[in-house]
């Protein structure tokens, strides 16, 4: 769907049509004649001819092949080289991995990662054990981003007007136009950045600002933390990022803050979280509370959970604040109704029971005023200093970048702006629509674009340089609290890019620099004498240890808070809301066209490939509009569901609406990042715009829309339509007090059949019983682990048409079910991988003995000798085998074939998958403890869906080890087995969920 | 020919006219055979349909119709080969849908074939002589369409022959636990004992036909499949022997056949399948459609091509009445598996009934209820039992019922099962409908083709049922 209407796409300059190549007279006259022998000729690239997309890369490769055609004889040789090593690179040992330490920065927050590379390709990103932003845990976009590296639709070449062009030439052009501006101190030159974390990088921007001090540097990120920098300056006059030691709260205050599941420092805040939730130390538990609009990780892991419209929201925190005496000199006694006042009263009373151990937490999306409000709070609750720490931001330059987006179109408009360069983001497509940046650009007479992709951007550029992928350059990104991490290339570039620093430093007086060179020449102070070592071991560490900030002491300002609910621009209660938010999936829209981020099933909601205007069953009554599943995948797949049309401020957009329940009423949620016109073959055209209708006004809230039915209907591809649990004890969940006065009460109605009752022997397992063990009560549904199963295993991409049809092939899912009241659920997030049972139901019908049960326990797969009969699928009673109908993966684009795990076999047409406990790791593992003639160690094998879980909910070891943390695990009384009664033994068991609830609210 | 004798359906006539036949059949019932019927007449009604010169213009309709459906079969199988399993409609959680419906289907309808030749043969009931032959052959061609479809919605159908135990370079065998293994089993000793039952029975005719025919490649052709036929004393000995063996052969595989089938079902642990009641309702379920088959093909056979006088009102009658009692096994299974949901108490099984009954899918199991069960109530009234277009509408009825049972047992039991975030729909697509229209095709293809080469009615066994043919002891 693309209700928009496309973007008419005018091309600075002429840009001619086109160019049209051909190499002989008869492919000049489209003789058919030809076509044949083409046809005959690279059968391989029939399809390429017919697809117009692949039609340009055809032409491109016949070129090639042509050139070729006389070198080769009449049988066509496959066009590889082999490059033995002639001496082998130190460390490398074909076949075994090396992992290299680096950090990925989004929204100008890093998070250092592993790279795992094999023979020089980067195969997996995993979290860094080391660094604080992710104590080895990866996110979903850390992990996906190596499938942007090797993403087909990638920009390949220097163009200037669509003609490719040398570096030299740019540099040359770059430079003419500099020293024009000369004369001028750069009056004319503007650089526009997304938010810069790179020290670096910020450094080179200065140095071009200090040669041309007429020249601005202006930021623009859609997805800025504005408000918080906002809310902090007016709060304590200083621009301060608050942090939270999650780990020594007892009582935590969401207000619309997911700060489990997104956010730069949510991997380490899930860490810290997950280990105060352990019901067998009850006493420390936590208890958390969100008040929130649309349901996220956090609102679904919350003991009380409050939905809130934007400006209800508004008024909770400031109704909380008045009762813990923090709102010192607002406009007190904010109207709530009854629900919402018998939360707040709770609340602020729980939360003044726990003065220096709670935390107020306002989310990016909340206006000034919360942030302010949480900051009070946290001020009178005396929290500052004990469980918030002020620290100065990690972005090198924090500015309101509303201003700076919103001064760069004033002065594009008036004309002062020559020369125009654009360094990352996609400003044409993120920009607020009523500023009218995207016609303003034009007026630039030279339009520079760094870009990963040739988006909407780089469309209105004249020159568009390919960025390289931050996996291909030197750079340095800083963690959310102050600690740099140096970003190493683990591949030559795949296309020849550029990083930001070889553009910066191509403005610069020495334009042929490194990017290498650029990085370690900023960090040579640091480095001083011992510049060598330090730099090995930073970039061992993937840390620059001692680089994180200090906390400050800020108090304060007096009447900052009266001052802003003057100021507060969220809507008036009453009308109808509409909330903007990230994707889940692809944030902002930079991950587009990320096969693994849009088919992956995004939070709560399971949608993929679509965004849809979210709302709460309530709200889509009175619109008398909403979604039922089809009866094609029905509700493992498709959802039929009414198109409706927003109308906020004159403008509007058509989307497909769905109800969630858990959403506040009388409101709706809108996730940007979809209804991409120029991003490759995966993401355009999926979803609609929500920046179209996103106002400089009202960037994450606005009031006064409406939704009108358009009579149409519009297919989603949902992967779990069905939330609840139809009394089958799926997820087992008592309240705290329940569990401490009688923890088995968490296993009431277990009905696990003895284990005599079977024909067959049991297994015996004389070396490892591999187990797992999967705490519910942990999981904060993020997607991690589908996403680093995905990458581990070589899983394909399907696409949304076979999403639709139920066709998707995680190996893992995370299941969400609702229980209680249908206005505001509880939600429960089950991960649910193969459960390699003991008595396999799979095992017993596969005529051809295809997958078979190992003496370690595993249902081993074995994909050479399925035939395909999809019995197993039947009878699995966890559905979590999934089956090839059609040829899913991609056989031919040749740099995906670089990304794929060498350890794990690529599944072909016809053959069923599933999880295989990571067996590749347990094998490598094995072999390295027989070399060293010795047991693997508990916790030396992770799977891959554990070890990059934030929250530490999986957990994988040795069940014949009784010391060993999953015998433990699964020793604990909140034990228990999925449908355990079938007596299919599975050897993933999971751990009940424990509320904490407020006795005062109930449950 | 036929109108020498008198209406068949003319009853009150017939008893007047003929005493005779009442020993045979008894009295007040109608004829198995209409009177006045000699040796030379029966083989002349017979054996002209197939020697006949001139092929009927409708034969040729019948069959270029029957044949275009089979070219989309091919059509159907190639793209799926191609493409791959996909272009059906199965998906995650239904992984079998229509293929094995169809399947289950055909197999099914294979099973009067069986019964007739065999069971009816034992059991001395010599009414069942003028419908055998095309209902094996119906039987071996409805086995011919089931096993396309085993085959070919495996992801792999090129690999299939690995579900047979051969001795390979692999060292693999097949998984022996497996129901697909033991179904491998019982439907290729079907098809083989069905085949070789019928090819057998059609020995002494096909040296009819070779004497009879006037053309020499027929007489060639016949001649090498009457292997060497003439009808010595020794040759009826034998071959009265080696009949009734393959009878006793053929009859356990009545039951275990279908048996078998609905363990593929029974063995699972899917709520719906997994019940111990499958096999007999399976087999009783077989039987009834195969027989509802019978009387689809026989209708409208017996009046194209004026077979009136041998295949009478009895024989319809009769296999009405087979339908009836199998029906109401099969009703009893459906009351038993929605007995036992409820007192089974199992939340998985009722829900699974509640589902079917109340779900996304109750339509179709309704429609399954009125096809199955009401409808063929009808069955109890003679008058109804004697009207054959009222039958012949019945037999479709109790044919599409048939098909919705296996598809409500194999898709609303998967739909549905255990973890309901599993939860998903079935829908066909074209190639799942044109893959069951042209295996119809196929089938309705070669049973053109066998009532034109061969003998539809077994002569030699009408001949024995004649008057002529009782020896009077007490002389």
């Amino acid at each position: 769907m693309n209700p928009e209407p496309r973007t008419p796409n005018p091309q600075p300059g002429t840009r001619n049509p086109e160019p049209r190549w051909w190499r002989t007279l008869e492919e000049q006259a489209d003789d058919p004649a030809f076509q044949e022998r083409l046809y005959n000729e690279f059968p391989s690239q029939v399809e390429a001819i017919t697809d117009p997309v692949a039609r340009r890369t055809f032409l491109k490769l016949m070129g090639a092949s042509l050139a070729l055609a006389g070198v080769t004889a009449c049988t066509r040789q496959p066009e590889e080289k082999i490059v033995p090593y002639v001496r082998q690179p130190e460390d490398t040992i074909p076949g075994k991995p090396l992992f290299y330490a680096s950090a990925m920065a989004i929204g100008g927050v890093a998070t250092g990662i592993l790279v795992e590379t094999h023979e020089g390709r980067p195969t997996k990103i995993e979290g860094n054990p080391d660094h604080p932003g992710s104590l080895g845990a990866a996110d979903v976009f850390g992990q996906a981003a190596v499938l942007d590296l090797y993403d087909p639709d990638r920009a390949r070449t220097i163009t200037n007007l669509g003609e490719i062009r040398p570096w030299p030439a740019f540099i040359a052009a770059i430079r003419a136009a500099l020293t024009a501006q000369e004369g001028v101190r750069g009056a004319g030159l503007r650089i526009l950045t997304e938010t810069i974390s790179s020290p670096t990088a910020a450094a080179q921007i200065r140095d071009v600002i200090a040669r041309f001090p007429a020249a601005r540097w202006h930021q623009w990120d859609p997805a800025s933390r504005e408000n918080a920098k906002l809310g902090a300056k007016a709060a304590f006059g200083d621009v301060v990022d608050a942090q939270y030691r999650i780990d020594r709260a007892d009582v935590i205050l969401s207000l619309d803050a997911d700060f489990l599941g997104s956010g730069p420092a949510s991997l380490r805040y899930a860490r810290d979280f997950a280990s105060r939730r352990r019901p067998e130390d009850a006493a420390r538990m936590n208890r958390l509370y969100a008040v929130e609009t649309m349901p996220s990780s956090t609102g679904s892991r919350a003991d009380h959970r409050l939905p809130a419209a934007p400006s209800e929201t508004v008024a909770v925190a400031q109704f909380i604040a008045a009762a813990v005496g923090a709102s010192a000199g607002a406009a007190a006694g904010a109207t709530l109704d009854a629900r919402a006042t018998k939360f707040a009263t709770a609340v602020a009373k729980d939360l003044q029971a726990h003065r220096g151990t709670s935390i107020v937490i306002a989310g990016d999306s909340q206006p000034p005023i919360v942030h302010a409000l949480a900051h009070a709070m946290n001020a009178a609750l005396g929290n500052a200093g004990a469980t918030v720490l002020y620290m100065p931001p990690a972005e090198a330059e924090p500015v309101d970048q509303l201003t700076s987006l919103r001064e760069l179109t004033d002065d594009l408009k008036a004309g002062k702006v020559d020369v125009l360069v654009i360094l990352g983001g996609n400003p044409a497509y993120t920009a607020p629509a009523d500023l009218g940046f995207t016609d303003a650009m034009d007026k630039a007479p030279l339009r520079v674009r760094l870009g990963l992709h040739e988006d909407e951007t780089s469309a209105r550029c004249h020159w568009q340089i390919p960025e390289a992928h931050f996996l291909e350059a030197w750079s340095d990104a800083t963690a959310y609290d102050g600690t740099v991490s140096i970003v190493q290339p683990v591949i030559a570039p795949l296309y020849g890019g550029k990083s930001i620093h070889e553009v910066l430093a191509a403005m610069s007086d020495r334009p042929e620099q490194t990017g290498h060179d650029i990085v370690r020449a900023h960090w040579a102070s640091r480095g001083g004498a011992t510049m060598e070592a330090s730099w090995r071991r930073w970039l061992h560490d993937g840390v620059i240890a001692g680089t994180s900030h200090q906390p400050r002491n800020v108090s304060i300002k007096a009447g900052a808070i009266r001052d802003l609910a003057g100021q507060d621009r969220t809507g008036a209660r009453g009308a109808m809301e509409i909330a903007f938010r990230l994707d889940p999936s692809v944030l902002d829209g930079r991950f587009s066209n990320n096969g693994w981020l849009q088919e992956l099933p995004k939070p709560v909601t399971k949608l993929t490939w679509d965004n849809a205007v979210i709302v709460s069953p309530a709200t889509a009554q009175t619109l008398s509009a909403g979604g039922s599943p089809s009866f094609q995948g029905g509700e493992h797949g498709q959802i039929i569901s009414d198109v409706v049309e927003l109308k906020i401020d004159g403008r509007s957009v058509r989307g497909a609406i769905f109800p969630v329940p858990g959403h506040a009423d009388n409101c709706a949620t809108v996730h940007l990042g979809y209804g991409r016109t120029r991003v490759g073959n995966v993401g355009n055209g999926a979803g609609f715009n929500a920046y179209s209708i996103r106002t400089s006004d009202a960037l994450w809230s606005g009031s006064g829309l409406q939704i009108e039915r358009t009579g149409s209907s519009y297919s989603l591809a949902c992967t779990q339509a069905h939330h609840l649990m139809e009394g089958r004890g799926l997820v087992r969940a008592v309240t705290r007090d329940e569990f401490v006065k009688d923890p088995k009460s968490i296993r009431d109605g277990d009905e696990t059949p003895p284990r005599i009752i079977t024909l067959y022997p049991n297994w015996q397992y004389e070396g490892y019983k591999w187990g797992m063990a999967i705490d519910v009560n942990a999981c904060i549904g993020c997607n991690a682990c589908i996403v680093g199963c995905q990458s581990e295993n070589n899983i394909a991409v399907v696409g949304k048409e076979q999403v639709l049809r139920g066709r998707e092939m995680h190996w893992i899912r995370v299941d969400t079910y609702y229980r209680g009241e249908a206005e505001n659920p509880e939600t429960y997030f089950q991960p649910v991988p193969c459960m390699q049972c003991e008595n396999a139901p799979c095992e017993v019908v596969c005529p051809v003995g295809a997958t078979s049960h190992s003496a370690e326990g595993l249902n081993d797969m074995v994909y050479n000798r399925c035939v395909g009969t999809r019995y197993c699928q039947n009878n699995c009673p966890y559905k979590v085998r999934r089956f090839n109908f059609l040829l899913y993966q991609d056989w031919n684009t040749p740099s995906l074939k670089l990304g794929r795990n060498p350890d794990v076999s690529v599944r072909s047409r016809g053959v069923m998958e599933k999880c295989t406990y990571c067996v590749q790791r347990i094998n490598e593992a094995k072999i390295n403890a027989e070399t060293h003639d010795r047991k693997v160690a508990d916790g030396e094998i992770k799977t891959a869906c554990q070890q990059t879980c934030p929250a530490d909910a999986i957990v994988f070891g040795d069940l014949n080890d009784p010391n060993s943390r999953v015998a433990k695990l699964q020793a604990e009384v909140r034990n228990y087995a999925l449908v355990g009664e079938l007596n299919t033994r599975p050897r993933t068991t999971y751990l009940g969920a424990v509320r904490n609830v407020n006795p005062e609210l109930g449950e | 020919m036929s109108d020498q004798h008198p209406d068949a359906r003319d009853l009150a006539a017939y008893d007047r006219h003929n005493e005779t036949m009442d020993s045979v059949v008894g009295t007040g019932r109608p004829p198995i055979i209409a009177p006045g019927h000699t040796f030379g007449s029966v083989t002349d009604k017979i054996a002209s349909i197939v020697l006949a010169k001139k092929t009927p213009v409708g034969w040729y309709l019948g069959f270029l119709l029957a044949f275009a459906l089979t070219i989309l079969l091919l059509v159907s199988l190639t793209n799926l080969v191609f493409t791959g399993i996909g272009i059906w409609g199965n998906n995650q959680p239904v992984g079998w849908a229509v293929g094995i419906t169809n399947f289950v289907w055909w197999i099914g309808i294979g099973h009067a074939g069986t019964l007739i030749s065999a069971i009816l043969l034992l059991l001395k009931q010599t009414w069942r002589a003028s419908i055998n032959r095309f209902a094996e052959a119906m039987t071996l061609f409805a086995v011919a369409c089931a096993a396309i479809f085993p085959l070919f919605h495996t992801g792999r159908p090129w690999l299939a022959y690995w579900l047979f135990p051969y001795p390979n370079t692999m060292g693999v065998w097949p998984q022996f636990r497996s129901p697909l293994i033991w179904d491998v089993f019982a439907v290729s000793t079907y098809a083989t004992v069905s085949l070789l039952f019928w090819f057998v029975g059609l020995v002494p005719d096909l040296a009819t036909l070779r004497d009879r025919s006037q053309s020499r490649v027929a007489r060639v052709i016949y001649g090498m499949l009457a292997l060497g036929w003439r009808g010595s004393a020794q040759h009826w000995h034998r071959y009265e022997t080696a009949y009734l063996l393959l009878a006793g052969l053929a009859t356990p595989l009545v039951v275990s056949v279908h048996t078998v089938v609905s363990f593929d079902f029974a063995v699972a642990i899917v709520p719906g399948w997994h019940t111990t009641i499958f096999p007999p309702y399976f087999v009783a379920g077989a039987i009834y459609s195969g027989f509802a088959m019978v009387l689809t093909l026989a209708i409208p056979i017996r009046s194209v091509y004026g077979l009136q006088d041998f295949i009478t009102l009895r024989h319809l009658e009769n296999m009405a009445k087979v339908m009836l009692a199998t029906g109401l096994v099969v009703a009893y299974g459906y009351t038993t598996e929605a007995f036992m949901a409820w007192y089974g108490a199992d939340r998985y099984e009722g829900f699974m009934m509640l589902n079917r009954m109340t779900g996304p899918y109750a339509p179709f199991y309704w429609l399954l209820i009125f096809c199955n069960i009401v409808v063929p109530q009808l069955l109890w009234f003679k008058r109804v039992r004697t009207n054959v277009p009222v039958l012949f509408i019945l037999s479709l009825v109790v044919n599409t019922g048939m098909w919705l049972e296996r598809f409500i047992i194999i898709v609303t039991s998967l739909h549905r099962d255990f973890l309901p975030s599993s939860w998903g729909m079935f829908r066909p697509t074209f190639w799942d409908y044109s893959t069951f229209a042209g295996t119809l095709g196929l089938f309705v293809m070669l049973l053109f083709l066998f009532v034109r080469f061969l003998p539809m009615i077994s002569i030699f066994e009408m001949r024995t049922i004649l008057p002529e043919a009782k020896v009077d002891e007490s002389i």
